[in-house]
């Protein structure tokens, strides 16, 4: 057997911890002890693959894992005991059952960072080393995220079921937030050392895929999906030789996967044909828009800033109003671009891509003083390391 | 399962419900009877409690027994009234609190036990 790449073997945990959960928790009937199982059979897994070859059946070797050592842990329940000695995998749980696992681990009265640190290693297979290390945070406080949350869903009897079709709008929103989070952070982690940990941003698509197949009806769903696929499809493009950022209008439209493109413009079509329109939705559509022009100057700009009005309306957001002054550049002139930025000044001021965009308009306008100074503010408050280089590099060369 | 919950006022709404006028203030306390008609089925037990400034807190931690004026933590949030429920889970308090009809807090918190 030939030894696995790491991400093979990222690949085959992920495909299979999930379901490995939800057989589990069905069996046992006890999500905590389910989980704690599956986090020793992933473990065993990351112990013996590299060196023994990933096994013919890996869900099965995984299950017979977390069923022997869950035959040492549960000496509670009996019933919950026999009944795992007896099941041989493949066990089948309902066929939503990892959909109910979804939003158990993102329920609404968990702290953000535990809902992300639960679904990563209950639905992705994630360890809780691999967690910390992707966040940039100490294992131990990971870990204690992690009981702290299962206290918290055992204590409080957060249930372990998908939410009435009263809630599940509410519920879903939280869902797919939580996955934004995880593909922003592996897109274009914040801090670090590295500009992208493509991990966190394949773990996203795995789970906005799975999500849309389990819940094939729901379009922001299919919304969500097609915009981290968009994202992706075009992401080699997006850094040079040294971890520089490229620009959009500076990127090798070459590299673009168009087939990719093509698909997920589909996806939202299908998605947008059930006349529910949402913010992920209209996101993926501006995405779109720039993913289909063959070349920059065939960007269709007022398409975009018309996609960007209808966001503001469902979404306001002052991150959202910068990202349409930079359409309305386009469209209506950089001084136009301009009053619309500076009208942000109160809130954004804090926001590094505020003084970045600034700077460009002022460029534009001819006022290289001005367009200097903003970029400069925008240095000083950037923390990814290739944005910064990005920055100096104008501030050098401009 | 059992939970609290727990209403809790803020300034915004103590300013607005002294605003009301006589029968703006009946037809709040009205929808907060019907709230609690709703429901009754289960809720265990429920009080409305007198405002903050008549509490009176006692510190056993600290050597003789230590009396105080006021409520144990100064805060402009105060917890005006609570109500014991029996429910499946958080999910079904959390429906029966979010159609609360007065002060705009409420922290849900199981019962140990």
């Amino acid at each position: 057997m030939s030894r696995p790449t790491y991400a093979e073997l990222a690949r085959v945990v992920r495909d299979h911890a999930g379901q490995l959960a939800a057989a589990l928790v069905h069996l046992v009937g006890d999500f905590s002890a389910a989980e704690d199982l599956v986090q020793d059979a992933v473990e065993a897994a990351l112990t013996h693959w590299p060196v023994e070859g990933i096994p013919d059946r890996p869900a099965a070797w995984m299950y017979t894992v977390a069923r022997r050592r869950g035959l040492d842990q549960i000496r509670r329940e009996q019933r919950h005991r026999r009944k795992l000695a007896s099941v041989a995998w493949p066990v089948e749980p309902p066929a939503d059952d990892r959909l109910r696992l979804i939003f158990t681990c993102c329920h609404p009265a968990l702290p953000r960072a535990a809902q992300v640190a639960l679904t990563l290693r209950v639905v992705c297979g994630l360890t809780t080393a691999q967690i910390a290390r992707a966040f940039l945070v100490p294992e131990s406080t990971v870990g204690q995220r992690i009981t702290r949350a299962k206290r918290k869903i055992s204590d409080a009897a957060i249930p372990y079921r998908i939410p009435s079709a009263d809630d599940l709008g509410s519920r879903l929103t939280e869902v797919l937030a939580v996955i934004y989070l995880l593909f922003n952070e592996g897109y274009l982690s914040t801090g670090g050392g590295q500009a992208q940990s493509r991990d966190l941003a394949d773990d996203a698509e795995f789970l906005a895929a799975l999500l849309h197949q389990l819940m094939p009806t729901e379009p922001e769903v299919a919304g969500l999906l097609a915009l981290i696929r968009l994202h992706r499809a075009r992401a080699s493009a997006r850094f040079d030789r040294d971890d520089g950022i490229v620009q959009l209008q500076h990127q090798d439209r070459s590299l673009w996967n168009r087939r990719a493109i093509a698909a997920a413009g589909r996806l939202i079509a299908q998605a947008a044909a059930q006349g529910r329109p949402g913010p992920y939705q209209l996101q993926a559509a501006i995405v779109a828009c720039h993913a289909e022009a063959t070349r920059w100057e065939e960007t269709d700009w007022t398409q975009i800033t018309v996609l960007y009005d209808l966001l503001l309306r469902l979404a306001p957001s002052p991150v959202t109003r910068l990202h349409r002054a930079v359409a309305l550049r386009y469209v209506s002139g950089p001084s136009v671009a301009l009053a619309e930025v500076d009208a942000l000044a109160g809130e954004l001021n804090g926001y590094h891509l505020f003084h970045a965009t600034r700077a460009e308009l002022l460029r534009d306008l001819g006022d290289a003083i001005q367009a200097r100074i903003a970029d400069e503010r925008a240095l000083a408050l950037a923390t990814n390391p290739a944005e910064r280089s990005l920055l100096r590099h104008r501030l050098d060369w401009a | 399962m059992k939970y609290v919950l727990m209403f809790v006022d803020t300034p915004q709404f103590a300013a607005d419900l002294a605003a009301m006028d006589e029968p703006e203030r009946n037809r709040a306390y009205a929808r907060v009877q019907q709230w609690f008609a709703d429901h009754q089925d289960k809720i265990t037990h429920h009080a409305h409690l007198m405002p903050p400034d008549t509490a009176t807190t006692l510190r056993l931690d600290r050597g003789e027994p230590l009396v105080s004026d006021g409520p144990f933590v100064e805060g402009k949030e105060i917890v005006s009234g609570y109500a014991e429920i029996e429910v499946a889970d958080l999910d079904e308090a959390l429906r029966i609190a979010r159609s609360w009809p007065a002060c705009p807090v409420v922290e849900i918190r199981p019962i140990a036990g």
